[in-house]
């Protein structure tokens, strides 16, 4: 599974409920398809944070980082020890491994 | 330059007091005495303008016998409040009744649980400290409405942390025991002397979903909801609501430090929320509103954002039970 491919899973399983899956972008605003709302960053935050072992500062919340499975993976990635770039599996990455 | 350019200005929302005052007056007493069948009405009282004007637009109304305006305070309440509602009711001349709902709060465990959602994020918030909730600043900056936590220590040392989803539903979710338990105080005198419930939102609040479900936000009659604020205060002046309420700063009175609305809520003080509110809903364009209320063209746009996000966030608010299949015998503009 990429870090996309994770990101995506995330935010199907979490914010978009039993609704029929439509399928959207890695692109795709959240917000404007309506996928999340201000509760819904709150989780997608503690999600990054606890997934990743990152901290978000205030001013890393802004849509150009958590809008799109896009803007979430190149956030990720710009966070992560260079060793743990694209390529990596994330969970590799949380297990220390 | 459009038509609409030329004519939009603050004074786009002046009504004539007079004249709206009597209307909705005359519709209180409609509603309530016919369309609802009740003997009278109960206004709950916070010491604030909207509040205020409700109650008076009532008495008005219906007179001295059938208005009861209730005082509900609790622990994190402002002495203003009480004092403010006293001030309004002595100048019209209104019946009232004091209920402390702060034993109910405790019961309930409405300021512990509170307390404990908040030491998910601030261990260190002890008993005597004080808090709040506040939203950053949604006009000069892009960041998310992610709501943070302040926290006051005896000595006035402050103590600032973002909310986790877990902490924030938890406080959300035990504040929320304060708007139920007053409206439940207010059906129980209701139920007590055969009288309806006068909501008190007005335009913008009930617009952008600013009450809390079952709480606040449940009444039989809400006679100012289509004013926007600006409005509420013209009948405030027409209607001689005491000065010191009219100038009071709106506050949301349900945290123990000081919170203004545009901390927890709006993006901009009411004046200029409620020109924004009316511009987008006459389809005014950004670049058309900025010049007015002094914003450049990207936050206005960002406030009509704000707008949308927050209506399509609270109409789970305004919606009724849905029902697996309709009843015709129960019509749709009648049932809960």
């Amino acid at each position: 599974m990429t870090l996309n491919d994770e990101l995506r899973q995330f935010v199907t399983d979490n914010f978009m409920y039993g609704k029929p899956y439509k399928g959207f972008a890695d692109d795709d605003s959240f917000i404007e398809r309506g996928i999340i709302d201000s509760t819904a960053v709150m989780e997608l935050v503690a999600f990054l944070e606890n997934r990743f072992r990152i901290k978000l500062l205030d001013q890393d919340l802004v849509p150009a980082n958590l809008d799109s499975v896009n803007g979430l993976a190149r956030f990720v990635e710009s966070r992560l020890p260079p060793n743990f770039s694209k390529a990596c599996d994330p969970s590799r990455i949380v297990l220390g491994v | 330059m459009s038509i609409a350019t030329a004519v939009f200005s603050p004074d786009v929302l002046t009504i004539d007091a007079v004249a709206v005052s009597a209307t909705i007056e005359s519709q209180i007493r409609e509603i309530v005495l016919q369309r609802l069948n009740r003997k009278g009405v109960i206004v709950a009282m916070s010491g604030g303008i909207d509040s205020s004007v409700v109650a008076a637009l009532c008495f008005n109304a219906l007179g001295t016998t059938r208005v009861l305006g209730l005082m509900l305070p609790e622990a994190d309440s402002s002495p203003d409040s009480l004092r403010f509602a006293n001030l309004l009711a002595q100048s019209l001349g209104l019946r009232t009744h004091i209920e402390d709902i702060a034993p109910i709060l405790t019961a309930a465990g409405c300021y512990q649980r509170r307390d404990e959602a908040i030491r998910k994020v601030i261990p260190a918030y002890l008993e005597g400290y004080k808090c709040k909730i506040v939203l950053p600043d949604q006009i000069n900056g892009s960041a998310y409405p992610i709501f943070s936590v302040i926290v006051e220590s005896p000595s006035g040392e402050r103590t600032k942390a973002r909310l986790t989803p877990d902490s924030y539903l938890g406080v959300v979710a035990a504040t929320n025991f304060k708007q139920r338990t007053r409206k439940m105080m207010e059906y129980y005198y209701a139920d007590l002397f055969n009288y309806a419930v006068a909501g008190t939102p007005n335009r913008l609040e009930f617009d952008q979903g600013f009450f809390v479900k079952n709480g606040d936000g449940a009444a039989d009659l809400k006679p100012i909801a289509h004013l926007y604020k600006t409005q509420v205060y013209q009948l405030a002046a027409h209607l001689g609501i005491p000065q010191e309420i009219q100038k009071r700063p709106p506050t949301t009175d349900t945290y123990p430090l000081d919170q203004s609305q545009e901390e927890f809520y709006f993006p901009l003080p009411y004046d200029r929320m409620d020109l924004c509110l009316y511009a987008k809903n006459h389809g005014l364009r950004p670049e058309e509103v900025a010049p007015v209320i002094e914003l450049t063209t990207e936050q206005v746009a960002r406030v009509y954002r704000v707008i949308d996000a927050t209506r399509n966030a609270t109409r789970y608010l305004h919606r009724k039970p849905v029902l697996c299949e309709e009843v015709p015998e129960v019509p749709d503009d009648v049932r809960l």
